[in-house]
This record gives structure tokens, C-alpha cells and sequence, in this order.
């Protein structure tokens, strides 16, 4: 039994909304903030971004394909999931998510498809046998690789970015709208909330990007484009800004206007969460992140390009955390306080062992990699050498292979 | 006993079942407030009284008025809840709250629910005021916790009760943490969200909910504000009754007399 300080409803002392509802946001936050990346290229010219164009797009294919799950291992009757889908109740924001999941995963299908269209085909006219049929299947039909064809395919992947994006952005803010919605918590209720997950989904999409960037070109002996590092670096920092200022904000305004919630929130955070939302998703979350991508982005030209590597990478894993901090902080941090704003309930530990438990939560966050994996086997991220790097701009492509750095 | 005939006379029943009814009743009542114990049995009357009778749920507005000068803690209710309802233990379709309250400081709780009345209490200061409030779901007109079911488990009937639906309810949690009140939970056994139904399959019975049947002094009364001269919509209509949180404007359709501005 949970331990109360001071009075809370009978009811109030269960948290229902588990470590699954934890990572829900969390890997949705991925999806969003992958897509982000991938848009940076495609749709905002941001040449610096091509290196991780492809990459993002998939991470967040396979992301997308492990969202669902944490909220179907949560539910009281799992068999009963598609209900939401197939007969949703619309005053219910929750009655969006199959409707935004389903048209999102269509567009990112679609993208996908676009991007590597021509591959594809290359793929099958190269094949024999099964793995023939196989990629014949995936070209549904067309063989069509004539310059006019490709031409067609980046204005498609242009226009599918235009559309994935706010709908990239519609999935996690449903996410935040979720808790911003509920009147009844104090500390989810507030309008802020969507646009505190989309900017933190930007964040955590972004360093998780550079993680996976580094450590795919390592792995892979390529050069890491020094300039695809420090403008990943410099959006990261930029987002991390807007992030942590909305989140302050938030917090700043009710102590301000010294509210009936703050009593119970000013408790919340200094007990309860003292730990996970002062230490980790301030402190050594925000704080020392924003100090390195500080030094990553103003000496940018004075910096080694180990330092700088090694400065991002850092940064990058310290946002990770401070994210899923972020998401432990509020879906976690709302249900320890009881809604009579007198008590607080003892901290909510997960087992490692159960339906909603650690080790779950790790194989979550390990799938997508997973499927990442088998999804570079399938169609190679990494675009062939020699190949047609899609420029959508017309721009000169970015200095390849050239290492800027000192 | 004596509020129970008075109370809200059973809706549509023919003399004859109408007369085994109360009686019954009475009996009933008097003889759980003396065991305290075999509150089954009232599943049971319940079931016996519906026989023949069509429920016409356009006929009837339910309301609850909780009259906490009343209430003395003794905890009948939330027995009565607990065996009527099968709620499983830790868990709450209606539960008592004690205040102990001075100029300086307040004290409050309930334990257990408040299911097994309240033991004495040290305060670390000298409470100027104590009451009781009992709590149970508010059966809002504006209710967050239907409007927020993904499925449509959660509804509101046309006599303006709040009902889950156990087949259609996924147990996602939501109505649990939409509800202001902390009425709502997600039973361990059933895993689907729980709640106070005003004993529904009571009232379109023409019985009362179990609560307010056992209640000794009258803390707790049931009525149809579709009767003029229903005691419950006399009350409301002409007495000074508050309802709680009111400013969240979910209409709750529970009303109390008597409340202090320290309840939630």
C-alpha cells in the first residue's frame, strides 16, 4: 500500500496510468521528433540535414510501428483495443489517436515508399527468385526509374513531408492535449501542455538522431559531416531553449499567481518529485545539455571535431533522459497528488517483471532499433555510393565525404 | 426507517407489491443496521421487487441531496455499497471524509473509506469544528468522465444516472483520472472502470440505493426531480445547497447542505 501524506481520496491512492503510459509519449515523442528532422531536408532546404534525411524518415517508421503498443499493454482488456478505432466516442480526445495513428502511418508509408522507390526497383531488376518477388511486390507495379519518374518521386516525397509534418506534429500534441484537456488534474491542465510535448518530441527525436547518426557512421567507417553534427546541434539547443522555457513558464506562473493547485504542486515537486524533476529533468537534464550545446554552437569553428562529436553525443543522451524524465514527471507526477489538493501519495516504483513493468519498457524502447535493423537489411538508409542524392532544392549538394573541421 | 416511506415513494409498482415492498424494506433495514452484516440479502429484495414491472427511465431525474449536519460516521453506507456493489476491498463506490477543522489548522481523513466508522482522534491542534461528509460519485449532467471515454463505455442514462458499460469498457483510465471527485476506479477484478451507479439496479426498481437505505439519520436522501413534491427536489429547490467544485462546471447532481469551504 502506498504510503499518503495528508488526506487523499480513497481512490486517488492507485496509479493507474503506468510505466506504459510513460513510454507512450516517450516513443511518440520520437516519431514526431524524427519526422521533424527529415522535414528540416526536405521540406526547409536545410542541406545540413541530407546525411540523416533518410535515416530519420525510417526511425520514425519504426517508431511509429511500436507507439501503439505500450498503450495496448496497458489496457484493462487489451482484446478490446480496436474499439477506439472502430468505434470511437469523438467528445473523446482520446478518440483521435486512431484516426491521427492511422492517417500518419499512411503518409510515412507512402514517404518511405518514395524515398526508396527507385532503390526498389534497382533492387528487383538486380534479383532472382524470392528476393525478386519480394521487392517486385514492394514497387506495386511500376518499374518506372526514367528521370521524369525520380523528378516526380522527390516533388511526391516534398509534398508527403508538407503533409506529414503537421501531422506528425497533430499525433504528439494529441498526445499532450491528452493531459492538457483534464480540468480535474491541476498539474496536466494547462493549454501549454501539447506545445511543451511537441517542442520536447523535437528535442528527444533530434538527439536521438545524433545518437544513432554517430553511432551508424562508426559502425558503418564513414566520415560524420561535421556540419550535419553542429546544425543538428544547433536545432537541438534551439528546441531544448523553447522546451525548458515553456516548461518553466508553466510551472513560474502558478507560483505567481500563488493558485489553489500551486499548494499541492509546490509539494509535488519539492517531496515527490524532488529527485526526477529537479535533479534529473532540470538540472542534469536541461541544464548541463544546454551548457554543452552552448559551447557546441557559439565555438562551434574553435572546436575539435572529436570535442565536438563527444559534446553532442553527450548533450544528446542527457536529453534523452531529460525527456523521459519530462514524460515521468508529468504522467506519473499527476496521479501522486490526490485531487482533493490535500495529499500526496509515495512514490510509484514499476516492477521489473509485469505486464507494465521495466523490462517492458526497455524491449519498447529496443524494438524500434530492432526493426530499424532488419528495416536497413530490407532497404539500405545508407544511400548507395554513386547514387542520386536527392537534392529537392536545386541547391548545390553539401561538400560529401569532406570534413570541414580544423 | 421513518424517512424511507416518505422518501420517494416507489415510482410505478401496483398496490399490492408496493405493500410487500416496504415492509420488506423496513425489515431489511432495521435488521442490517442490527447485524451490520447480511447486506446481500438486498440484492436480492431487489430482484424480487422488479418482477412485471416496466422501468420508464423518460419519467424519472435522479438527484442525491447529503444533508452532513446528519451524518454521524457511522460507516453503514459504505458497508452497505461495499456488499450490495461486491466492491473490492481498497476500493470505493462511496466513502465517508471526517474534518477537523480550527481557524489555524485542519485535519482530514477517512479510514478505510470510513467503512468501519471512525476511531477517536488526536489532533496536534484544538479543532473548533468536526463533521462528517459523506462522498460518492456526483452523477454530473456535464460529466468529464463520459465525455473523455474513448468507446462510449461511459454514459449518462436519460434519468441521469452516470453508467459504465463493462462489455465496451477497454480500461484505458482515462474517466478515472477525468473525474474531479476521485469517484471512478479500475476494478482489479473486473479491469474495467467502476463507479457509484445510484444502485441503478435498484432505483428502476422503485427501491433506493443501498446507501441511502441504511443511512440511520437521513444524511443521505434519494429523489426524482421530475416530482413536484419530491422531499430531494424541495430541498434543492427552496434550500441553500452547494455542490462540490462547483467552479470545474460539471453540474453534479449530488447536492450537499451544510458544507464547509474546506470540501473538495
Amino acid at each position: 500500500m502506498p504510503e499518503i501524506t495528508g488526506y487523499a481520496f480513497p481512490n486517488d491512492i492507485h496509479v493507474h496510468w503506468s510505466l506504459m503510459i510513460v513510454m507512450y509519449p516517450y516513443i511518440t515523442g520520437f516519431v514526431a521528433g524524427s519526422f521533424i528532422v527529415t522535414a528540416l531536408y526536405h521540406l526547409f532546404g536545410k542541406n545540413e540535414f541530407q546525411p540523416v534525411a533518410r535515416l530519420s524518415l525510417a526511425a520514425s517508421f519504426c517508431f511509429l510501428l511500436v507507439a501503439g503498443l505500450p498503450l495496448q499493454l496497458h489496457l484493462g482488456h487489451p482484446e478490446r483495443g480496436l474499439f477506439v478505432m472502430i468505434t470511437p466516442n469523438f467528445t473523446s480526445a482520446m478518440a483521435g489517436f486512431g484516426i491521427l495513428y492511422s492517417f500518419y502511418l499512411m503518409i510515412v508509408m507512402l514517404e518511405v515508399w518514395f524515398v526508396w522507390r527507385g532503390e526498389i526497383i534497382q533492387t528487383a531488376r538486380r534479383s532472382r527468385g524470392l528476393k525478386r518477388a519480394f521487392y517486385a511486390a514492394l514497387a506495386l507495379g511500376t518499374y518506372d526509374t526514367s528521370p521524369q519518374a525520380l523528378e516526380i518521386d522527390h516533388r511526391a516525397v516534398k509534398v508527403l513531408s508538407a503533409i506529414g509534418l503537421p501531422s506528425a506534429c497533430m499525433l504528439h500534441g494529441y498526445v499532450g492535449f491528452i493531459f492538457g484537456g483534464i480540468k480535474a488534474n491541476p498539474w496536466w491542465s494547462t493549454p501549454l501542455m501539447p506545445v511543451i510535448f511537441l517542442c520536447s518530441a523535437a528535442v528527444s527525436g533530434i538527439a536521438l538522431l545524433i545518437l544513432v547518426y554517430q553511432v551508424t557512421a562508426k559502425l558503418g567507417r564513414r566520415v560524420i559531416q561535421a556540419d550535419t553534427v553542429s546544425a543538428m546541434a544547433r536545432w537541438l539547443w534551439f528546441f531544448l531553449i523553447i522546451t525548458v522555457t515553456l516548461e518553466l513558464l508553466e510551472i513560474i506562473m502558478l507560483a505567481y499567481e500563488n493558485s489553489e493547485e500551486w499548494h499541492i504542486i509546490s509539494p509535488l515537486l519539492t517531496t515527490r518529485l524532488q529527485f526526477s524533476f529537479i535533479s534529473m529533468q532540470m538540472i542534469i537534464g536541461s541544464l548541463i545539455p544546454f551548457i554543452l550545446l552552448f559551447i557546441v554552437t557559439v565555438m562551434n569553428r574553435y572546436l575539435h571535431e572529436k570535442v565536438r562529436n563527444t559534446l553532442t553525443v553527450m548533450a544528446s543522451l542527457l536529453l534523452l533522459l531529460q525527456v523521459f524524465s519530462m514524460r515521468w514527471n508529468v504522467v506519473i507526477g499527476g496521479q501522486l497528488l490526490s485531487k482533493s489538493f490535500r495529499g500526496l501519495r509515495s512514490a510509484y516504483e514499476p516492477h521489473l517483471f509485469e505486464r507494465e513493468g521495466i523490462l517492458v519498457a526497455i524491449v519498447l524502447f529496443v524494438l524500434p532499433f530492432v526493426i530499424l535493423y532488419v528495416f536497413d537489411r530490407l532497404l539500405p538508409i545508407e544511400a548507395p555510393p554513386g547514387a542520386h542524392a536527392p537534392d529537392p532544392h536545386g541547391d548545390a549538394p553539401p561538400a560529401a565525404g569532406v570534413s570541414p573541421a580544423a | 426507517m421513518d424517512e424511507m416511506p416518505k422518501g420517494n415513494p416507489p415510482p410505478e409498482p401496483a398496490a399490492q407489491p408496493a405493500q410487500a415492498e416496504v415492509s420488506r424494506r423496513d425489515f431489511l433495514a432495521r435488521a442490517l443496521r442490527a447485524s451490520g452484516g447480511a447486506f446481500a440479502l438486498l440484492a436480492g429484495g431487489g430482484a424480487i421487487a422488479s418482477d412485471g414491472e416496466r422501468y420508464d427511465w423518460e419519467a424519472h431525474r435522479w438527484a442525491y441531496l447529503i444533508d452532513t449536519e446528519k451524518c454521524i460516521g457511522c460507516g453503514s453506507c459504505v458497508r452497505a455499497c461495499k456488499a450490495e456493489n461486491g466492491v473490492p476491498d481498497g476500493y470505493f463506490r462511496t466513502w465517508v471524509e471526517r474534518y477537523l477543522i480550527s481557524p489555524e489548522a485542519s485535519h482530514v481523513d477517512s479510514p478505510n473509506g470510513g467503512m468501519d466508522g471512525f476511531p477517536p482522534l488526536q489532533t496536534a491542534f484544538e479543532p473548533t469544528k468536526s463533521f462528517f461528509v459523506p462522498k460518492l460519485c456526483n452523477h454530473c449532467k456535464e460529466t468529464p468522465c463520459v465525455q473523455v471515454c474513448p468507446v462510449g463505455a461511459s454514459y449518462r442514462t436519460k434519468d441521469g444516472v452516470v453508467l459504465v458499460d463493462g462489455k465496451r469498457c477497454i480500461g484505458c483510465g482515462y474517466c478515472v483520472q477525468a473525474c474531479p471527485y476521485g469517484s471512478r476506479f479500475i476494478s482489479p477484478e473486473t479491469h474495467t472502470a467502476e463507479k457509484c451507479t445510484w444502485c441503478y439496479h435498484r432505483i428502476t426498481k422503485g427501491l433506493k440505493p443501498a446507501c441511502v437505505e441504511v443511512c440511520p439519520t437521513a444524511t443521505r436522501q434519494f429523489g426524482d426531480m421530475k416530482r413536484e413534491d419530491d422531499p430531494v427536489r424541495l430541498a434543492i429547490a427552496h434550500g441553500r445547497v452547494v455542490v462540490l467544485q462547483a467552479n470545474l462546471l460539471t453540474e453534479p447532481q449530488a447536492y450537499y447542505l451544510g458544507i464547509d469551504m474546506e470540501v473538495r
